[in-house]
């Protein structure tokens, strides 16, 4: 079974497609190759809710769907909840 | 069966356009005709009001956007017959002859110098006049494509992205190349992938026409804006789906675009296409029920909604058909939901198969079957205005 999606082989972050548990080994998979991906997670992340695929700095920019999708402005960890409190946006800021 | 041999059971209006429901609608012009508008509906069985707030002293572009609203509504070929009620004969006769020009029944009613009463009584003998008519027309075999289909998600979230928002754009893929027209916007809701949809412009003209109405959206938004808006767009009910920029709910809107379909036009709010079949952009808000009346006065009959935390939303006239991938919802909010894409997620189905099973269900809503907004009465119209009155 699948727990996370990504949409680009360049994303840095990626879906949960069903509720997440810290601690869990996940599998995923890459819509634009198909391709198998695992990854960790270290905290609970809720269906639809992103997981970062790497650590981020202060000042690093999130790739999803192969494009920019804001700015890291709290440092994250693989495996930990990407969302509000530690990305945001470029624009209309 | 390919898209272009598909048939739905359809009416065929006197312009020879086609549409999926068989409304006789009494048409306020203003706010406070309402009331009038909405006793002759009461009194005669079959017809529908359409209650909204705006209609007076409106001017230059804003008033230009009300008369192109209020004819294009009554002239959508959802809609078989239309009386119009105003407080003034001059702007109610305006709307009858812009609507007259499809060559389908209309009639106006002025309020001044007759009272509520007496006009819904003159009213009312000739809204059951146009609804016993109407009642006796036949759907006939029309072709799939030829229904002009808009499409707009609401309360997004990253599943819709994922599936329900390219499932429509698998159909939208299918319908254009069948020879159908369809529309997309939602202007401000493409920040962050804009330069996606402007490399699906067919050409460097339609493209520097979107330009203008993308950077102009643009502008308003930071002239009004007192913070990031991260308050209200993305949404509260985004957020909780887990979207966390505009920029992301952007790239995830524009999946509805399809992969291969380039756009032809762009129109302005509420105008009509009329550069025949293809894909057009439509300058809108990305709120639901405004988007979807503009889409519904520029002729649209059937609109495709993708959502993910569960909008609910419905139009009077243009109906709605919603899909969602995210199973919580379509669990908790079964109601709403007319096509459940989350086997998406799972892996289990495909974008193509999705597609089909979405075509499927135009075909059938074409061909009568209420969508779960009208079996809930769910009728939104909602006028944009562009700023205030004088």
């Amino acid at each position: 079974m699948i727990q996370f999606l990504v949409h680009d082989k360049q994303d840095t972050v990626g879906v949960a497609v069903v509720d997440v548990k810290a601690g869990q080994a996940l599998e995923g998979r890459d819509l634009s190759s198909n391709g198998k991906l695992s990854a960790k997670s270290l905290m609970d992340i809720p269906l639809g809710h992103k997981i970062a695929l790497r650590d981020f700095q202060v000042g690093d920019t999130i790739i999803k769907y192969g494009c920019d999708i804001g700015k890291v402005v709290k440092p994250i960890k693989a495996g930990e909840h990407v969302h509000i409190h530690n990305l945001k946006t470029k624009r209309w800021a | 069966m390919a898209s272009k041999d598909r048939t739905v059971l359809a009416y065929r209006r006197e312009n020879g356009r086609v549409g999926v429901r068989n409304h006789v609608i009494i048409l306020p012009v203003d706010d406070i005709s309402n009331n009038c508008a909405e006793m002759v509906a009461g009194s005669i069985k079959g017809t529908l009001a359409l209650p909204h707030a705006y209609g007076r002293l409106q001017f230059g572009e804003d008033l230009e956007l009300f008369f192109r609203t209020m004819i294009g509504t009554g002239s959508n070929p959802n809609v078989a017959a239309v009386v119009v009620i105003g407080i003034e004969p001059g702007w109610t006769q305006r709307i009858v002859e812009g609507i007259a020009k499809t060559g389908k029944p209309v009639a106006g009613f002025s309020i001044e110098g007759k009272g509520d009463i007496r006009t819904a009584s003159e009213a009312s003998y000739k809204a059951k006049e146009f609804v016993q008519w109407a009642s006796e027309l036949p759907r006939t075999e029309c072709k799939l494509s030829e229904l002009y289909i808009s499409v707009k998600c609401g309360e997004s979230d990253t599943t819709t992205g994922l599936s329900s928002c390219p499932t429509v754009g698998n159909v939208i893929d299918k319908h254009c190349a069948a020879g159908g027209m369809a529309s997309f916007g939602e202007t401000s809701e493409l920040t962050g992938a804009e330069h996606i949809v402007k490399s699906k412009a067919a050409d460097k003209e339609v493209e520097a026409k979107f330009t203008a109405m993308f950077d102009d959206y643009t502008k308003l938004v930071f002239d009004q804006k007192t913070s990031d808006l991260s308050e209200s767009q993305p949404t509260k009910g985004n957020i909780a789906g887990g979207l966390t920029t505009i920029e992301e709910k952007a790239l995830g809107n524009v999946e509805k675009l399809g992969k291969k379909t380039k756009f032809i036009d762009a129109l302005k709010p509420a105008e009509a296409p009329a550069r025949g079949p293809g894909l057009y952009f439509m300058d809108t808000s990305s709120a639901a029920a405004e988007a979807v009346t503009l889409w519904a006065a520029s002729g649209a009959v059937i609109h495709l909604f993708p959502t993910g935390q569960g909008n609910v939303i419905g139009n009077p006239i243009e109906p709605v058909i919603k899909l969602s991938g995210n199973p919580k919802t379509c669990a908790t909010m079964a109601e709403h939901i007319d096509l459940d894409v989350s086997a998406i997620l799972r892996g289990e189905q495909t974008l193509d198969q999705a597609g089909d099973a979405l075509l499927d269900l135009i075909v059938r809503t074409a061909n009568g079957r209420l969508t779960a907004a009208e079996a809930l009465g769910h009728r939104e119209f909602v006028m944009t205005k562009l700023y205030r009155s004088a």
